[in-house]
């Protein structure tokens, strides 16, 4: 069964339509890339997909347990506040929220997440460090450990690599398809075409409406996916 | 010395609930100031108290002085509530809209002051000083700072984490399905309160300092959101106590006093922030140069 099923999604933004029939099955697992250029409704796309605003038409229906506030969200670095102070801990514990219930301080389950996240990035280290004065790469670090914090299931990666440098981009990668491989659903919106697909498993490609869905392989022997490869390669 | 001892020794009663009221009103301010400053809204708390000046005007003219609060809260509340509407559905810049709520506030109320036949300069420099004396503090106002405060502390430790979450990242927090617009709207019926019951006694123009110098202060010092909630709390008691002991003895307004003790407050934790981080750069200054890594440049 699949994770997350599309069904003729139309999504308007300020009354405007920027995407329509947006249909398409993620299964879990799956590591999808929604790719297109600016101004293509991908950004549009993962924002209804977070219960951020509600679809203008069709639906999205989620399977296999998934529940809306249990999907995982690593925003772009834009968002992001630089200077604010917080440690380490602070941040990566603040993914727990979804399903701690109205507790209102941090237990011990929440804490052995937050711990066990750290570990798997290699954040342990820095655990009481301030957010403010780490990389740009290690913050992202740490806010992908507040992602997963907040889902076993399925992550959202928005734009995840602008802004890091060549370096910290390909270590990013490493990270995010070795969670792939533990089994964790991953959608990844990007207009980086390459990357995504060099480590996607699925790609969309939008443009308002989909021109392409379907596997990263078909979509390199695929009209479109030809013509926006070799676009980006000169 | 003596005229200070013999103040509290003549009116005890007016003393300790200016202490309380004063104590309190910082410690509101103080905590509500860490999710202003660092959400950008830190003109919120300003532009409220000048709406607060107009809604004094107002209770001034129907000749209500005591009650005034019954007049000042609803219209400041409503004030917070539309300018926080403002901002989350940005139709108007919310620094632009901030700005027309004040000023068009004071305008008002300066008009209302003069069109009323009460000491016009007096009941002006009043609620725009703070109050000259601290016998204009009424039995009233004690409670409902106490009332309101016990509401605000709760509200921080109840929804502490959420308040995090929705500081740090609104979206994420919305995301993982925080109720972002009520915590939004919570903090802005907090701070109105705060503003309405502290400009009594700090003066309209100066309550917004009350707010926000204890958590710049704090953040120049420390780099962590609950070291930065507790060190904006404790300095905010420490300085109303200064200025306030400062104001008895000088026998001035409280409201500037207590604003002078803030300002030096925030010089003293820029340098303690400044050396901090010229510390921090040498050492890693130090930690980059090592000795293979001069080996491998040769």
């Amino acid at each position: 069964m699949a994770i997350l099923t599309f069904e003729n999604v139309g999504l308007a933004y300020g009354g405007v339509s920027v995407a329509h029939d947006v249909s398409f099955r993620v299964n879990a697992g799956e590591f999808w890339g929604i790719i297109g250029e600016n101004g293509s409704g991908k950004t549009t796309l993962m924002k209804a997909l977070l219960g951020l605003i509600p679809c203008a038409s069709g639906r999205i229906v989620m399977g296999e347990g998934l529940k809306p506030n249990e999907i995982g969200y690593l925003p772009q670095q834009s968002a992001i506040q630089k200077d604010f102070p917080a440690s380490v801990e602070e941040v990566v514990l603040s993914g727990t929220i979804g399903y701690r219930g109205w507790k209102p301080f941090y237990g011990r389950r929440e804490r052995a997440i937050a711990d066990g996240n750290m570990e798997k990035l290699g954040l342990l280290p820095l655990k009481k460090d301030s957010f403010q004065e780490l990389s740009g790469g290690q913050q992202q670090r740490v806010l992908l450990a507040r992602a997963l914090c907040a889902t076993k299931k399925c992550l959202v990666l928005d734009e995840p690599t602008t802004g890091l440098d060549p370096v910290v981009t390909a270590e990013f990668y490493r990270m995010v398809r070795e969670i792939n491989k533990n089994g964790m659903t991953v959608i990844m919106v990007s207009h980086d075409v390459e990357e995504a697909v060099k480590c996607c498993s699925h790609i969309l490609h939008l443009s308002c409406h989909p021109l392409f869905i379907g596997t990263t392989a078909e979509y390199k022997n695929s009209p479109v996916g030809r013509k926006y490869l070799q676009e980006n390669a000169l | 010395m003596t005229d200070v001892i013999s103040i509290f020794q003549n009116i005890p009663g007016i003393a300790i609930r200016a202490i309380v009221v004063g104590s309190l009103v910082s410690l509101c301010a103080s905590l509500l100031g860490v999710t202003l400053v660092l959400k950008r809204y830190s003109m919120i708390g300003d532009g409220l108290s000048h709406v607060g000046f107009g809604a004094l005007a107002i209770a001034s003219v129907l000749q209500i002085g005591n009650a005034s609060m019954a007049i000042s809260l609803p219209i400041v509340m409503a004030a917070a509530f539309i300018l926080m509407v403002l901002n989350e559905k940005r139709r108007m810049q919310g620094d632009a809209a901030i700005a027309v709520l004040s000023t068009g506030a004071i305008a008002i109320g300066t008009l209302l002051y003069r069109l009323s036949d009460g000491q016009y300069s007096q009941d002006v420099c009043n609620s725009l000083f703070g109050t000259s004396s601290i016998n204009l503090l009424l039995e009233s106002d004690m409670w409902i700072a106490i009332g309101v405060s016990v509401v605000v502390l709760t509200a921080f430790i109840l929804f502490y984490t959420r308040i995090f979450s929705v500081t740090f990242d609104q979206t994420f927090a919305k995301a993982t399905g925080v109720h972002v617009g009520v915590y939004s709207m919570m903090l802005a019926g907090l701070t109105a309160v705060t503003v309405v019951i502290g400009m009594k006694m700090i003066g309209a123009i100066m309550i917004s300092g009350l707010i926000i110098f204890p958590a710049l202060s704090a953040m120049r010092v420390t780099k962590r959101f609950k070291s930065v909630m507790i060190t904006s709390a404790v300095l905010s008691l420490v300085c109303f106590a200064f200025g306030f002991f400062l104001s008895l003895v000088i026998g001035a307004q409280p409201g500037p006093a207590i604003i002078a003790v803030h300002v030096a407050c925030f010089l003293i934790c820029s340098l303690i922030g400044w050396l901090k981080t010229r510390k921090r750069a040498r050492m890693s200054r130090s930690i980059i140069v090592e000795p293979e890594c001069v080996d491998k440049m040769k």
